[in-house]
């Protein structure tokens, strides 16, 4: 080993020559101790810078008020999807908990009055309607138990079952299609937006980096997908096809992806596409696919981020949409709930059936409102122009 | 602009043959033919069966049957409505179309003026509980789940208050020997209407050439905006078909207000943040060192620049509008286009859906025309030479 005092290569000391990579590790093990010395491992820089960014943008985060706002919407219906198979398992009994196939009847008692004399249509039945729904046998005085579906919020008690939210005009119980449906739009929004963000990136820093004939075909197909109206061409797909719910999100991730989203990441992608380093990449011999997918990618991602949040808004949006006309193969979900409840006949009903329109129609909107808050407030992260100070 | 215009129909138009193309996939993609829904009955024999495919062209190879598609088309022909029978697709669509479109045109334009004053106004008043409300209101009528926001709507203004009908589009009581018919009473309407607007704009033409001042200038539009507005009033007060046009504009409200509500919250966002990146820009700050008025400074300087992304929008809203318009018509049952798509692909009516969906092709690439022309006017440096 040369001293320090010496220039390197001006003075060398005895050089041992070794002969096999055993001798070698033993050798290196006498000079370090035994200690790892070799550098800090890169996956472990990575993780320290992106704690350190992180931490930097979720004090930016913090400062808007509706963004944290939004976080907890999200939150809440996540722990809501969370909740519902554990539900499910330990509280819930299955035969009436079900959100598709459960039913619990709640009775109502009745007091049979003659035809025309009904007074009090809560707790009185007409004599030839109470023969209709029950026998022909009874008559007028009985009092008769008749099952009343939708019914209202009970919590249960000496017989009945708790139903936080009633049940529907089937006898289903709305609180389990809500936890339920939480779940499926969770499933189906993540599905969409992360087909949305491989699309967009993929097809975005394609066509900035080759640019030509490439960049021209994917950016015109993006401007026939973005005049392609979405809602209607689902409505066809899903009478052509049988769609269910991670297929929809995969045609919305392609159809949002492709469309507008492509275009606004192509933008970001030449913005860095001219930058030193991905000069510097070339030059040291780094491939094309090493340069899009090691260089651009990384830079497009957290701009895509921002758009796949808006990205979920769309697809719940557009999935609660399309289950409410009736026309997707799934079986549970928020809009079928509302679907549900117009096929039945209570579509104006109002808030005298409160618990069929209100809960679910206002999860599709919270949810929405959650993501679409918190894609705002990465805005004012990412665009430092938007933020107040 | 002549020249742009004229390149830019020859592009509308390949990407006309492109979307018709796409829509003749989608057709290929359904199940089944016209002959297999004749396969339930087991009374028509397999070479009826062949002679029907045959009359009909369907044993031509695809490109015909593509060509045949395209090359019709173009001669305003769609084939015959199943569900309708009798009728052709294009008369059927013909009947709906201006239904829809002064659904969606009524609801936007509305949902864009207000949009863009109250936009402008919360900008420039910026902080307090005001921009508040109205910032978390807009987001909320962006993301509120639309077929449940306008069921709300009928059933609290149509059934609850009982203000409007709940739905459709005329009375038919009232209308039963009444001797008008609905659509050409519409069609009255529509044209009238038409012609009050584009008084209006001559109008404001004419005011903006002469008038000096921006207040004196305002001040005289909105005489102007009322004059023709009574006079349209006027017009069909005296009409022998009052009693009728005021039951269409009754049952038209709600929807439009509907439709237009959703559309209000997305432009109102958007014009408030392009504004307040216009009013940090040096030259209000130079109008304000000038000394102009408050008023000039906003709606001349600052509002006519922070149009431009509102404009651009329209582009990216029209996708939204259109399934706006689907579901509005659905729920309110409004008998226009979308209402026709939704029945067509309910019952597999194959030529009325494909019909539908060209036409809105069509609308939309000409709303995208009409965009980037107006585009060029306000902004001189993408103006064509």
């Amino acid at each position: 080993m040369a001293t320090k005092e010496t220039m390197p290569g001006l003075e060398v000391e005895e050089v041992e020559v070794l002969d096999s990579e055993a001798e070698a590790t033993a050798v290196l093990e006498e000079l370090t101790g035994g200690h790892d010395v070799r550098a800090e491992p890169l996956w472990r820089i990575r993780l320290r810078l992106f704690r350190r960014s992180f931490a930097k943008n979720w004090g930016l985060f913090k400062e808007s008020k509706m963004g944290l706002v939004g976080l907890a919407i999200i939150i809440l219906f996540g722990l809501m999807a969370v909740a519902h198979p554990i539900l499910m398992s330990t509280v819930w009994d299955p035969a009436i908990y079900d959100p598709v196939s459960g039913y619990d009847a709640v009775f109502n008692e009745y007091t049979i009055v003659e035809d025309g004399a009904v007074t009090d249509p809560t707790a009185e039945i007409s004599l030839s309607d109470a023969k209709f729904e029950l026998n022909p046998n009874v008559d007028v005085g009985e009092v008769v138990r008749i099952p009343v579906q939708p019914a209202p919020p009970t919590l249960g008690g000496e017989e009945g079952h708790a139903h936080l939210l009633g049940t529907d005009p089937q006898g289903r119980d709305i609180f389990s299609q809500l936890l339920y449906g939480a779940r499926a739009a969770f499933l189906l929004g993540f599905v969409a937006a992360f087909t949305t963000v491989f699309i967009a990136t993929t097809v975005g820093s394609v066509a900035a980096y080759y640019g030509g004939k490439l960049d021209g075909f994917l950016m015109r197909t993006a401007d026939l997908i973005l005049l392609m109206p979405l809602l209607p061409l689902l409505i066809v797909l899903s009478a052509a096809i049988q769609i269910n719910m991670v297929m929809l999100g995969i045609m919305i991730g392609i159809l949002g992806g492709f469309g507008g989203d492509a275009i606004i990441l192509k933008s970001q992608a030449l913005s860095i596409k001219v930058k030193a380093y991905i000069d510097a990449a070339r030059v040291a011999g780094g491939g094309d696919g090493h340069i899009i997918f090691r260089h651009i990618v990384p830079n497009v991602v957290p701009l895509s981020l921002l758009y796949m949040m808006f990205g979920v808004t769309t697809a719940i949006a557009l999935e609660a949409t399309l289950s409410f006309l009736g026309l997707l193969n799934i079986q549970m979900s928020w809009g079928i709930m509302i679907n549900t409840a117009s096929t039945q006949g209570y579509l104006l009903s109002g808030t005298s059936y409160w618990w069929l329109l209100f809960p679910a129609g206002l999860a599709v909107s919270f949810l929405a409102f959650g993501f679409f808050v918190v894609g705002r407030g990465m805005d004012e992260v990412i665009n430092p122009r938007l933020r107040a100070r | 602009m002549l020249r742009f215009i004229g390149r830019r129909l020859v592009q509308m138009f390949i990407l006309f043959i492109l979307f018709l193309s796409i829509v003749w996939l989608l057709l290929q993609l359904m199940p089944g033919d016209i002959t297999d829904t004749l396969i339930g009955d087991p009374n028509i024999p397999l070479a009826t069966r062949l002679e029907l495919a045959e009359r009909l062209g369907l044993d031509q190879p695809l490109y015909v049957q593509y060509w045949t598609y395209i090359t019709n088309f173009f001669q305003g022909e769609m084939g015959v409505s199943f569900s309708r029978y009798p009728q052709e697709v294009s008369a059927v669509l013909w009947e709906a179309i201006p239904r829809t479109i002064v659904l969606v045109l009524t609801g936007t334009l509305l949902a864009y003026w207000m949009g863009f004053k109250s936009g402008k106004l919360i900008a420039w008043g910026r902080g307090g509980k005001t921009e508040q409300t109205f910032i978390v209101g807009g987001i909320f009528l962006q993301t509120v789940f639309y077929p449940w926001f306008a069921i709300v709507m009928l059933w609290l203004f149509g059934f609850y208050f009982g203000w409007f009908p709940i739905g459709r589009f005329i009375d038919v009581n009232l209308w039963q020997g009444s001797g008008f018919d609905a659509t050409d009473v519409f069609q009255q309407l529509i044209l009238t209407s038409f012609i009050a607007v584009m008084v209006y704009v001559g109008a404001k033409v004419l005011i903006k050439r002469t008038a000096g001042n921006l207040i004196v200038q305002q001040r005289l539009q909105r005489i102007a905006a009322l004059l023709v507005f009574a006079g349209l009033v006027a017009y069909w007060y005296f009409n022998p078909a009052r009693e009728y046009v005021w039951d269409i504009v009754w049952h038209t409200i709600l929807p439009v207000v509907t439709l237009g509500l959703v559309t209000f919250g997305a432009v109102m966002l958007i014009t408030r943040t392009s504004m307040l990146e216009t009013l940090g820009e040096d030259y209000i700050m130079t109008a304000r060192a000038k000394g102009l008025p408050k008023r000039v400074i906003r709606d001349r300087h600052a509002a006519r620049n922070a149009l431009l992304p509102v404009v651009t929008s329209f582009v990216l809203a029209m996708g939204t509008v259109i399934g706006g318009a689907i579901i509005t018509e659905q729920i309110f049952s409004w008998p226009g286009m979308g209402s026709l798509f939704l029945q067509g692909i309910v019952v597999s009516d194959i030529p009325l859906v494909a019909g539908a969906l060209a036409i809105t092709g069509v609308l939309t690439l000409f709303a995208h025309l009409v965009v980037d022309i107006l585009y060029t006017i306000l902004d001189p440096r993408i103006r064509v030479t």
